[in-house]
C-alpha cells in the first residue's frame, strides 16, 4: 500500500483552492484499445469509411482541493491498471490534452449530460471520499482521436456513434471547463394553471404546453373537479392527474368500454380485459376450488401463484418500448431494473429469481439509405438493448434465463422492449397493506430530472422529432444501487419492519404514493426527498423517474431499526410523508401546500374510455401447389434457419449470466456442445429443493397479418407446449400477456386486439391456464415525413402479443432437452399436421401471402400435452423438441445438430395419411406438435402411452446428415454442419 | 464428529454470488456466514472467527472504474493487517470470478514489488461478457484447495478474466513456483494449443485460477459453486445416470484442511 501519510488531507479543505484535474487513461502499447474497436465495429453500418481511424482513452473530472501529488496518488491507486494501461494527469485545460497528430486530426470529448445518471462517477467519487482525498464531484468522460472526415461524415461520428445527445454532448477540442456544474438552487415559486375559464381549445393546449396526453374529455373533466373548488389547479396537481390516468399507468384504453364488431355481430364489452383475459382467471380458479394455485392475480405488480408449502412465485413482464427507441441501452437497462423493482414491490418483496428478454427489431441488414429520418440503425438499436440488459441483469445477479428476438421492417421506428422477471416469496409475505399513519419512506435512488414525463410519453405516438423533444423521458440505470436497495429490502422483509412496498415506475413518487394511499389518504413533504443535485422544483420531484427508488409503508415504532438497517448497507432511507386518514392527496413543499386532491378522484374520476372496434376478417386464398425438388427443400430449409427470426441467437445469450444463483437446470443453449436452442428453461428457485420453475414464450406477429384471433391462440399454444416439452407439468401453468398494437384509437387495429383478447379468453379456459398479470402499450406508431416527396408516413407495428409461460416441474431430474441423443433410438411426431403454411417462416421465404394460417385445436392439444408429460414422468422420452417456425424440417435439423447426431426419417404413411405434399408436411406450422426421441426399448410402452397422437417417423443414425424420404425417393437431405453454420452464422457477430 | 469450520463469505454492494457460495460450502460440511463489508469495516476483528475467507462472484461496486477495484482498495486499506494475520495463522482464502479479481488486485494474492503489482485481470479479448462453460486442467501440487483434482468443467461468466502478467519473467517465476494452479485446457483435457472459445477470454499461458506462495489463498475465475450438482452439468440430460459435480471438490477440499 502507498504511504498513508499522503492519504491524509492536509488541512481544512475548505482552505485548499478547488481544481478539476483531467485524468485520460489508455491502453499501454500492445494492449487492445476496446472502445475505439467497438465504435469500428459499428462504423460501417452507419456509411463511414473503412478507413477510418480511431483511437480512445477514458478519463475522468476530478473535482476538489487536491494538489497534484494527491490527484497523482488517486490515479494510481484507484482508476488506472497499471499492468495494462498508462495516463496523464493535468489540470481541465492544460494544453497537452488538446494535441492531435497529423494522421488523427481529429478530437473528440464525449460527457454525460449535466443530470444524467453516471454510476462509474458516483462510485469513483464514494471511493476516493473513502480513501480521505476532499473531492467534491467526479464527471467520466471518453476521449477519441480520428482521422480526417468531411463534415458530414464527422457529424454521423459524432451523433450517431461516439454520443447520443439524448444522454451525451460531444465537445470538439480540448475540454475547456473550470468547474463541474452541480445545478442551481432552486427558486420556490407555486404555479398555478389557468383552466376553469377556458374554452376546450385553449384546454387541449393546456395539455399540450404541458405534455399532458390527455384528451378533450379528460381535461373537462378536471376543469369541473376544480370549478367546483373554486380554484385553478397548481401544476403538481395537474401533472398528477396527467399520470395517473395515463394510459401507461391506468390501461384506460383495454378496460375501458368498447363496442366491438365482426362477422358474428356486435358486443358490448363494459370492460374489455376483464371481461376476457381477467374472466378466464375468474372462471378457472372458480373451477379448481380448493386446488387454485393462483393466489393474486392482476392486484399487484405481479401476479402470484404457489411454488410449493413454503414458497410463492410472482411473474411479470413490462414493455419498455418507447424509451428504448430513443436511447437503446439506457432504456433496456431501466426496462429491466423496472420489472425486477415490480416483483421486489409485490406482496411483501419478493427475491428476484430469473429474468426473461424479448424483443422486436427491424432487420439487422436494413440499409441506411431505408430508414426514415430520426430513426437509429436496427442494429446499433440491438446492440445497445443487449447490452442495457446484460449490463443490469448481470449486475443484479439475476440469470436472464429465457427471451427470443423477432425480425420485421416495421418495428424500424418503434423496437419491441419486453423485459420479465420471476420472484420468489414466502407465502405468508403475499398481501400488503399500508395501514394510516404509517411513515411513507423512501429508499434506494436519489430523485433528479430523469425521465420526467415518461408515463404520459410513452402513451403517445413517436414521431421523428422524438428524439430531440423527448430527451428528457430518458434514463440511466445504475444496477448497483438497486441491487443494494434489493438486498436491504429482503432483509427488512423478512424482520417484518413495514407493512407495504412499491416501486417509483412511471410516474415516480406520484403513482407509488397515489396507489399505496388510495384507500387512506396521503401527505408528502417533497423538500424531504433527497435530490441528485439542486434546482428541482416540487412538481420534478414529484413525477420524476429517477429509477432505483421504492417507496415503503413504514409504522412510527419500526422506522429507527428500519433506517438503521439501510443504514448498515449504505442505502440512503428518507420519510418523505405519511399516510394520513383523509382521503386526499395533499403535497407540501416547505410547509407550503402545494397540491390537494381528493384520491378518490385520482383513481375514480376519469371519464370512460368509449371506443368502437371493427373487425374485418380478410378472405384467405389457397396457396397453390407445389411441386418442389429433394433440392429446393434442402436450400428452403437452410435459408429457414438461417432467417433472422430462426438463427441462433448465441450472441446474445452468452452475454447474459444465465446460471448466477446456482439454480440452474436447464439452459438456454443445450446439446452436445452446448449450442443448441433449448425449447424453455429450467431454474431451481430454491436451491435445497428438486422443484423447478420452466420459463418459455410465445409469439407470431406473422400470423397476426393473417388473423390475430389465430395468432394469441398460436402464441399460447407456443408459449405452453414449449414449457410441457421440457417437462413442465401442464396442469399447472400461469400465462402473462403484452399486447403491443398500433394506433387503437382506429377501430380496426382496436378490432384485431380485441380478437387477440377472445382468443386469450377461449385458450386459457381450454387449457385451463390462467393469465396472472399482463400490460399493454398501445400507439406504437411511427411517423416522418419523407425529405424527398415531403410527404408525411405513418409506420405500425405489426399487431404484436408476447404470451410469457411459467411451468412447474415437480422433480428437475426429470426433465428433458431437445438434442438428440442416441443412435438406434425411434422419433415420434407428436401431434397433428395439416396444411398451415399460412404466414409460416416457409411462405415468407417465398413472399406467399395466402394460405391458412396455424389454427389450435385445444381439447386434442391439452390430452396430447398430459399424455406427453406422463411419459416424461416414465422416463420414457430421451429428448423433445417443439414444432414452430419452419415446421418438421427445422425442428429436426435442430434436434440433430444439437445432438451432432444423424436422422432417418420416411413420410410416405404419413403423406398418404394426410393427404399433404412433401413440402407442405415439411414446412407447415401446424400448432401443437413435437418431435419426440425415444429409446428402442421404450417405444412400446411410448406408442401405448400416446396412441394416435404419436406416429413414428424414423429413427436417430451415427451419421452426420439429415435424409427424409418418402418411399424410396428422397426429398430432403442435408449434412449436420451444413444446417449448423445455417443456423449459426448470421448473428455470429463480433 | 469433526467441529464445522467457519467460513466468511464477504459481501459488498454489488457481490451477487453470496448465498450460492454460503450453499456450497454448507453442502461441503463447512458453516458459511454473510458479512458485508460495512460491518467488516467497522469490526475488523471479526475476521479472527472464522478459518475460511470466501470472496464470492458478483459485480462489487458495479466494477466501476475496473473490475474489483474499490472492494480490493477497501481491503489493502483497513483491513490489510487482521487479513494478513488471518492468512499467516494457516488459515484459508478463496477468490472465485469478481473475488479473484479482488484478491489480484489487493495484491493479497500476488504481492507487489518494487514495480507494483505483478499482474492483473484484464478485459477479455472479445471485449465483453460472456457466459460458457470451459474445460480446465490443475497445475500445482502445493495448492490445498485444487488438491486431488485433475480436470475441472466449470461456467466462467466475467468480462475481465483475461491473467495478464507484467513481464514474461513473472509468468515463469508464478509457473516455477506452481502458483498457475489452473488452467483452461481443450475438451479432450490437454494443455498444448487452447484456442478460443476453450481459452474463453486470450488469458496469457490459459491462466484460469492462481495461488499464492502458500497454496492457501487460491483465486479463480470459473464458478466452482455453479456446479455441485449433476443437474448443473449443461448437458447431464444426455448421461444415463447421475454423474459427478465437479465444483464441489474445491468447497470440500477447503474444508478438510482444518479435519
Amino acid at each position: 500500500m502507498a504511504d498513508a501519510e499522503k492519504t491524509q488531507p492536509a488541512g481544512d479543505p475548505q482552505e485548499r483552492e478547488s481544481i478539476l484535474w483531467q485524468i485520460e487513461i489508455s491502453p499501454d502499447a500492445g494492449q487492445p484499445d476496446r472502445l475505439a474497436r467497438n465504435i469500428l465495429a459499428d462504423a460501417r453500418d452507419l456509411g463511414l469509411p473503412e478507413q477510418l481511424q480511431l483511437v480512445a482513452c477514458r478519463g475522468f473530472l476530478i473535482q476538489g482541493g487536491l494538489d497534484r501529488d494527491q490527484a497523482v496518488e488517486i490515479a494510481e491507486m484507484l482508476l488506472v491498471e497499471p499492468v495494462v494501461e498508462k495516463y496523464t494527469i493535468g489540470r481541465c485545460g492544460d494544453s497537452h490534452f488538446g494535441e492531435v497528430s497529423k494522421e488523427l486530426p481529429g478530437l473528440f470529448y464525449v460527457l454525460p449530460l449535466a443530470g444524467v445518471t453516471d454510476p462509474e462517477a458516483e462510485s469513483a467519487l464514494e471511493a476516493i471520499r473513502q480513501l480521505g482525498f476532499p473531492v467534491e464531484a467526479v464527471r467520466t468522460f471518453c476521449k477519441y482521436s480520428a482521422s480526417g472526415l468531411e463534415p458530414e461524415q464527422q457529424d454521423i461520428l459524432c451523433n450517431k456513434l461516439l454520443a447520443n445527445d439524448s444522454i451525451e454532448q460531444v465537445v470538439s477540442g480540448p475540454l475547456q471547463l473550470t468547474e463541474i456544474q452541480l445545478g442551481q438552487p432552486y427558486q420556490f415559486a407555486l404555479l398555478e394553471v389557468e383552466l376553469i375559464d377556458q374554452d376546450d381549445s385553449q384546454l387541449m393546449q393546456v395539455s399540450r404546453d404541458w405534455q399532458l396526453s390527455l384528451t378533450l374529455v379528460e381535461m373537462q373533466t378536471i376543469q369541473k373537479y376544480f370549478a367546483d373548488l373554486g380554484r385553478n389547479p397548481t401544476d403538481a396537481e395537474l401533472e398528477t392527474l396527467a399520470q395517473t390516468w395515463s394510459e401507461h399507468c391506468s390501461h384506460k384504453t383495454l378496460a375501458g368500454r368498447i363496442s366491438y364488431t365482426d362477422e358474428q355481430g356486435t358486443r358490448q364489452f363494459e370492460n374489455m380485459l376483464k371481461e376476457t383475459i381477467f374472466a378466464a382467471t375468474v372462471e378457472i380458479r372458480q373451477a379448481l376450488g380448493d386446488r387454485d394455485w393462483c393466489v393474486s392475480v392482476f392486484e399487484d405488480n405481479a401476479g402470484i401463484v404457489k411454488f410449493d408449502d413454503e414458497f410463492n412465485v410472482a411473474f411479470k413482464v413490462e414493455t419498455h418500448n418507447r424509451p428504448s427507441a430513443l436511447e437503446p441501452y439506457g432504456g433496456a437497462n431501466t426496462g429491466i431494473g423496472g420489472v425486477i423493482r415490480d416483483t421486489l414491490g409485490t406482496g411483501l418483496g419478493a427475491k428476484p429469481v430469473c429474468s426473461t428478454d424479448v424483443f422486436c427489431f427491424a432487420p439487422p441488414d436494413t440499409k441506411l439509405e431505408d430508414l426514415p429520418p430520426g430513426v437509429m440503425h436496427p442494429r446499433r438499436i440491438m446492440k445497445g438493448v443487449v447490452e442495457g440488459v446484460r449490463d443490469y441483469g448481470n449486475r443484479m445477479g439475476i440469470p436472464t434465463v429465457n427471451g427470443a428476438v423477432y425480425f420485421d421492417a416495421r418495428y424500424v421506428g418503434n423496437p419491441l422492449v419486453f423485459c420479465g422477471n420471476i420472484g420468489l416469496l414466502p407465502d405468508d409475505k403475499s398481501f400488503k397493506k399500508p395501514l394510516a399513519n404509517d411513515l411513507i419512506v423512501s429508499i434506494g435512488g436519489r430523485t433528479g430530472r430523469d425521465g420526467i414525463h415518461g408515463a404520459t410519453f410513452s402513451s403517445a405516438e413517436l414521431t421523428d422529432a422524438s428524439d430531440i423533444t423527448s430527451g428528457g423521458a430518458v434514463q440511466i440505470g445504475n444496477a448497483i444501487t438497486e441491487k443494494m436497495l434489493m438486498d436491504v429490502l429482503l432483509q427488512a422483509r423478512d424482520r417484518n419492519l413495514y407493512n407495504a412496498v412499491t416501486d417509483c415506475g412511471a410516474g415516480g413518487f406520484s403513482s407509488a404514493v397515489g396507489e399505496m394511499g388510495e384507500k387512506i389518504g396521503a401527505e408528502v413533504w417533497l423538500d424531504k426527498a433527497p435530490l441528485k443535485y439542486e434546482g428541482l422544483s416540487y412538481t420534478e420531484i414529484w413525477i420524476s423517474e429517477a429509477q432505483e427508488r421504492m417507496v415503503f409503508s413504514v409504522s412510527e415504532e419500526n422506522w429507527e431499526a428500519f433506517r438503521e438497517l439501510c443504514e448498515s448497507e449504505s442505502v440512503e432511507a428518507t420519510v418523505i410523508g405519511q399516510f394520513k386518514p383523509t382521503g386526499q392527496l395533499t403535497l407540501k413543499y416547505n410547509e407550503l401546500v402545494v397540491a390537494d386532491l381528493a384520491m378518490e378522484f385520482m383513481h375514480d374520476g376519469r371519464p370512460p374510455v368509449v371506443r368502437q372496434a371493427v373487425y374485418q376478417a380478410s378472405p384467405a386464398s389457397a396457396i397453390p401447389a407445389m411441386s418442389r425438388t429433394a433440392e429446393q427443400n434442402r436450400e428452403d430449409v437452410l435459408a429457414i434457419l438461417g432467417s433472422w427470426n430462426v438463427a441462433s441467437k448465441h450472441w446474445v445469450i452468452r452475454q447474459y449470466d444465465h446460471e448466477v444463483q446456482g439454480g440452474s437446470v436447464i439452459k438456454p443453449l443445450v446439446g452436445v456442445q452446448n449450442d443448441g436452442p433449448g425449447d424453455a428453461a429450467v431454474v431451481r428457485p430454491v436451491l435445497k429443493s428438486q422443484r423447478g420453475l420452466a420459463v418459455s414464450c410465445g409469439m407470431n406477429p406473422y400470423y397476426g397479418d393473417h388473423d390475430p384471433y389465430h395468432m394469441a391462440a398460436s402464441a399460447i399454444d407456443e408459449a405452453i407446449r414449449n414449457c410441457v416439452a421440457v417437462g413442465a407439468d401442464p396442469a399447472q401453468i400461469a400465462i402473462l400477456d403484452n399486447f403491443c398494437w398500433g394506433y387503437t384509437d382506429r377501430p380496426e387495429t382496436l378490432g384485431t386486439l380485441v380478437r387477440a383478447a377472445l382468443a386469450c379468453y377461449d385458450m386459457s379456459i381450454a387449457y385451463q391456464a390462467p393469465f396472472i398479470s399482463g400490460k399493454d402499450s398501445l400507439n406504437n406508431e411511427f411517423s416522418y415525413t419523407d425529405p424527398q416527396s415531403g410527404e408525411r408516413h405513418t409506420i405500425s407495428i405489426p399487431s404484436t402479443l408476447l404470451i410469457s409461460a411459467m411451468g412447474q416441474v415437480p422433480d428437475v431430474g426429470r426433465c428433458v432437452t431437445m438434442d438428440l441423443k442416441k443412435a438406434g433410438n425411434g422419433l415420434y411426431l407428436v401431434g397433428t399436421t395439416g396444411n398451415h403454411l399460412g404466414g409460416s417462416h416457409w411462405s415468407l421465404l417465398h413472399r406467399i401471402e395466402g394460405g391458412q394460417v396455424p389454427t389450435v385445436e385445444p381439447q386434442g392439444a391439452r390430452e396430447l400435452y398430459n399424455l406427453l408429460h406422463e411419459s416424461m414422468n416414465g422416463s420414457l422420452v430421451r429428448s423433445c423438441h417443439d414444432l414452430s417456425e419452419g415446421g418438421l424440417a427445422v425442428a429436426l435439423a435442430e434436434m440433430a445438430f444439437a445432438g451432432h447426431l444423424g436422422v432417418e426419417v420416411d413420410l410416405q404413411d404419413e403423406l398418404e395419411a394426410t393427404g399433404l405434399s412433401v413440402t407442405e408436411y415439411l414446412f407447415s406450422e401446424s400448432n401443437s406438435r413435437f418431435l419426440v426421441e425415444v429409446e428402442p426399448a421404450q417405444e412400446a410402452a411410448f406408442q401405448a402411452l400416446l396412441g394416435e397422437h404419436a406416429r413414428r417417423l424414423g429413427g436417430v443414425v451415427a451419421l452426420d446428415e439429415v435424409t427424409v424420404s418418402c418411399g424410396n425417393e428422397t426429398v430432403l437431405q442435408s449434412k449436420l454442419s451444413d444446417l449448423k453454420q445455417a443456423w449459426q452464422s448470421p448473428l455470429d457477430w463480433e | 464428529m469433526s467441529v464445522k469450520p467457519n467460513v466468511l463469505i464477504l459481501r459488498a454492494p454489488g457481490t451477487n454470488c453470496d448465498h450460492e457460495t454460503a450453499f456450497a460450502f454448507e453442502r461441503a460440511g463447512g458453516a458459511p456466514q454473510s458479512v458485508h463489508i460495512n460491518q467488516l469495516l467497522e469490526s475488523p476483528d471479526l475476521v479472527r472467527e472464522f478459518q475460511i475467507l470466501c470472496i464470492p462472484g458478483g459485480f462489487s461496486y458495479g466494477d466501476d472504474i475496473a473490475a474489483g477495484r474499490i472492494l480490493a482498495s477497501q481491503l489493502k486499506g483497513d483491513l490489510a493487517s487482521v487479513i494478513g494475520e488471518f492468512h499467516g495463522q494457516e488459515k484459508l482464502i478463496l477468490g472465485i470470478c469478481n473475488g479473484f479479481q479482488v484478491l489480484i488486485k489487493s495484491g493479497f494474492l500476488l504481492p507487489p514489488d518494487e514495480e507494483g503489482l505483478p499482474a492483473t485481470l484484464s478485459w477479455n479479448d472479445s471485449g465483453r461478457f460472456v457466459d460458457r462453460w470451459v474445460h480446465l486442467k490443475t497445475d500445482s501440487k502445493k495448492c490445498y484447495f485444487l488438491d486431488g483434482a485433475e480436470n475441472l468443467y466449470l461456467p466462467i461468466a466475467h468480462a475481465e478474466g483475461k491473467f495478464v502478467a507484467r513481464h514474461e519473467t513473472v509468468l515463469d517465476a508464478l509457473q516455477d513456483g506452481q502458483q498457475l494452479a489452473l488452467k483452461y485446457c481443450n475438451p479432450d483435457g490437454q494443455n498444448g494449443h487452447v484456442a478460443y472459445p476453450h481459452n474463453p477470454n486470450g488469458s496469457q499461458r490459459h491462466v484460469a485460477g492462481v495461488c499464492d506462495v502458500s497454496g492457501r489463498i487460491l483465486g479463480l475465475m470459473p464458478h466452482p459453486e455453479r456446479h455441485i450438482e449433476s443437474t448443473h452439468h449443461p448437458q447431464w440430460t444426455r448421461r444415463e445416470t447421475g454423474g459427478q459435480a465437479d465444483g464441489l471438490i474445491i468447497f470440500e477440499n477447503a474444508i478438510r484442511f482444518f479435519n
